[in-house]
């Protein structure tokens, strides 16, 4: 447990201290929600429609492009190979990262979200259910991004192709996040089934993730 | 305790790099491995410490613990120093300390034992190359384990490293532990060579 | 890889050697009598001689996701048994199974010109397999990205296996999607009251094109020891002492 909270702690030391990623990605959540007006044109109508839709995308590559050094930065250090020798089982490490990285780089986006929804014309009620719905859901985020941050490793490239591999995978999350964010603004759905199966879809890539991930990186190691 | 490696094979990127390896280390002996680049130095000590996967043979630790793997009871010191520059030089070795679970308590010896208790509270980004080795080198220092596997342990650092170095290898050996280096420059302490990959 | 690991593929490629020309055989003989049934089967009463695109359709989709299982199996080969020909077959699978995906679109979309009115319509089940043809895409662009084989290969295998447990997941998630923004999808068949006169032309075109994918398959792979081989006998020669 000592390893896991060390780990834990180093991991949200290095993200939000100076030269650490955490907070650009919540620069880069306000600018892509900050772009959306001048796509589809300053209509406070429309925005108010879409405003969930975007908020959802805005944390979706958010979180998916604060993940490209997760494993990289450690493997360029050295410090992998001394985390994959360990005697604290590497699915563990991959889990415990997670966290950390979702609490530094997944968090801040949800703080953000009542900002951005003042901006796009999102009511209080509106707005608590997509934080709602991103608490629920940015793990399932996190955890399926990790997958493609640990083939980043084998691959010697993130970026790009990452995002290429990792964001079919989360379709789903997508579909049911901006789902029951609506259900509950309109109130024409249920909201509970919806959100049901996004907290669903978090536990299991809490399991698929860290264990797809420590396979990778046991694999992918040279 | 004895750290045995039968008939080791490796072959990475499709290209075998060394076959029909054996070697056998006690405790309290160090082992040099030599050979010119490419022999396959570095694929070793990476097959004992359980990074790669040898195409055959194995390697194995006789008289150890039961419990733990190879890698479990080993010291890897690579090329990169596995620091994090935006933490200080105290925090860094903390982390190892606790992530490798060694005994809670103050950091301070080892970083004095290498020289670096004056500047522990620095980041270590602000460290020289040859510092930033004898903080990996705490590490060894901080959590106790037999085998160390040590690759150009020496390189980064000048003389007074060299000898401070060679001095923590002597203790650690004398107290039963054991070294298999990479290198091609003398270590300043009894060693055995192994040569692999034909003459240089 | 070195010459005795290559004992095991090079009877693979002598096997293959003798398989392949008739299989190339029975799939072109099936292939023009599944074409010339699905010609003289009757039109439908409502969708007219369009119907006939299902005979080329359902064999692709089909195919489309059966390749995608193949590639599974072929990746517990690769990181449970750790077996050469495993690695092999994954990657030759992928663009093939990539190109029946993106003949299943094709012809999808062609099926729903006259229904739909557009070529493209966020159907269900052509939504699936938009997203099956990026994966497949994805999967190739990691091929691509390690220039190790080995390497690639293992990191190809879990991508295709975190697929395969997601695939289920996506196809769901886009049913329950597709049913919350338009109830009714008009590219609906019959399924089991399907006509027999539509039946037997269909089973053949399925077999013919299975055969087609193995045929393909197996060239594919003959062609991937091959190019390996080459990579072996070049790094060999870089690795050579200059004299």
């Amino acid at each position: 447990m000592t390893a896991l909270t060390a780990l834990i702690r180093r991991d949200l030391h290095v993200a939000l201290r100076v030269g650490g990623g955490a907070l650009i990605g919540v620069l880069f959540f306000l600018t892509v929600v900050v772009l959306m007006p001048f796509a589809v044109g300053p209509d406070l109508a429309l925005l108010k429609r879409l405003g969930p839709a975007i908020l959802w995308l805005g944390a979706l590559l958010a979180s998916l492009l604060t993940l490209d050094r997760l494993f990289t930065a450690d493997h360029d250090d050295g410090s992998l190979d001394l985390i994959v020798m360990s005697r604290t089982p590497l699915e563990l490490a991959c889990a415990a990262k997670a966290l950390a990285h979702w609490l530094a780089a997944g968090v801040p986006l949800i703080v953000a979200t009542p900002v951005l929804g003042l901006l796009l014309n999102l009511d209080g009620a509106a707005t608590l259910a997509v934080a709602l719905t991103l608490l629920a859901g940015t793990p399932a985020l996190t955890l399926t991004g990790m997958i493609g941050a640990a083939l980043a490793v084998t691959m010697h490239r993130g970026g790009l192709l990452l995002a290429v591999l990792v964001l079919p995978l989360s379709i789903p999350v997508l579909i049911f996040g901006v789902a029951a964010s609506n259900a509950a603004i309109s109130g024409a759905d249920a909201f509970g089934a919806p959100f049901s199966i996004l907290c669903a879809l978090s536990l299991a890539s809490l399991v698929i993730g860290p264990v797809a991930a420590a396979a990778s990186l046991r694999h992918g190691l040279d | 305790m004895r750290l045995v490696g039968r008939r080791l094979r490796c072959v990475r990127g499709g290209r075998e790099v060394f076959s029909d390896l054996d070697f056998s280390v006690l405790s309290g002996e160090a082992l040099a491995v030599t050979g010119r680049n490419g022999a396959g130095k570095t694929s070793l000590l990476r097959l004992i410490a359980g990074l790669l996967v040898p195409a055959a043979g194995q390697v194995a630790v006789e008289g150890g613990s039961d419990e733990l793997t190879t890698a479990e009871q080993a010291h890897y010191l690579g090329h990169r120093d596995a620091l994090k520059p935006a933490l200080s030089v105290r925090e860094n070795l903390s982390f190892w300390r606790d992530f490798l679970g060694g005994a809670r308590g103050d950091t301070l010896p080892a970083l004095a034992d290498v020289g670096l208790d004056h500047i522990a509270h620095l980041p270590a980004a602000y460290l020289s190359a040859g510092q930033r080795r004898r903080l990996s080198m705490a590490r060894l220092l901080a959590v106790r384990r037999p085998i160390w596997l040590l690759d150009e342990p020496t390189s980064a650092l000048d003389a007074a490293g060299q000898a401070l170095f060679a001095r923590l290898m002597d203790d650690h050996l004398r107290l039963g532990g054991l070294i298999v280096a990479a290198t091609h420059a003398p270590l300043g302490i009894a060693v055995r060579d192994l040569r692999i990959g034909g003459p240089a | 890889m070195t010459l005795i690991d290559l004992a095991n593929p090079t009877r693979f490629l002598s096997l293959t050697a003798k398989v392949l020309p008739w299989l190339a055989g029975a799939t072109a003989v099936l292939l023009i009598v599944g074409l010339y049934q699905s010609a003289m089967a009757p039109d439908d009463y409502q969708q007219g001689a369009t119907v006939k695109i299902m005979f080329i359709h359902v064999p692709n989709a089909w195919l489309a996701m059966f390749v995608w299982g193949i590639m599974s199996v072929a990746a517990l080969g690769t990181l449970v048994w750790r077996h050469p020909l495993a690695d092999v077959a994954a990657k030759a699978a992928a663009p093939i199974g990539a190109a029946f995906t993106f003949l299943a679109l094709v012809t999808g979309s062609l099926w729903g010109r006259p229904m739909w009115g557009t070529y493209w319509e966020w159907d269900a089940r052509l939504t699936s397999v938009l997203i099956l043809f990026l994966m497949y895409l994805g999967l190739m662009a990691l091929w691509r990205a390690v220039e190790d084989p080995s390497r690639a290969a293992r990191a190809a295998a879990i991508l295709t296996l975190v697929g395969a447990i997601n695939l289920p997941i996506i196809k769901f998630s886009v049913d329950w999607w597709n049913t919350l923004h338009q109830p009714a999808s008009v590219m609906r068949m019959g399924g089991s009251s399907l006509d027999r006169a539509f039946l037997v032309p269909l089973l053949v075109m399925a077999i013919a094109f299975s055969l087609l994918f193995i045929t393909l398959h197996l060239a594919a792979m003959r062609n991937e020891i091959l190019r390996r081989r080459i990579r072996t006998l070049q790094m060999m020669q870089a690795g050579r002492p200059t004299v």
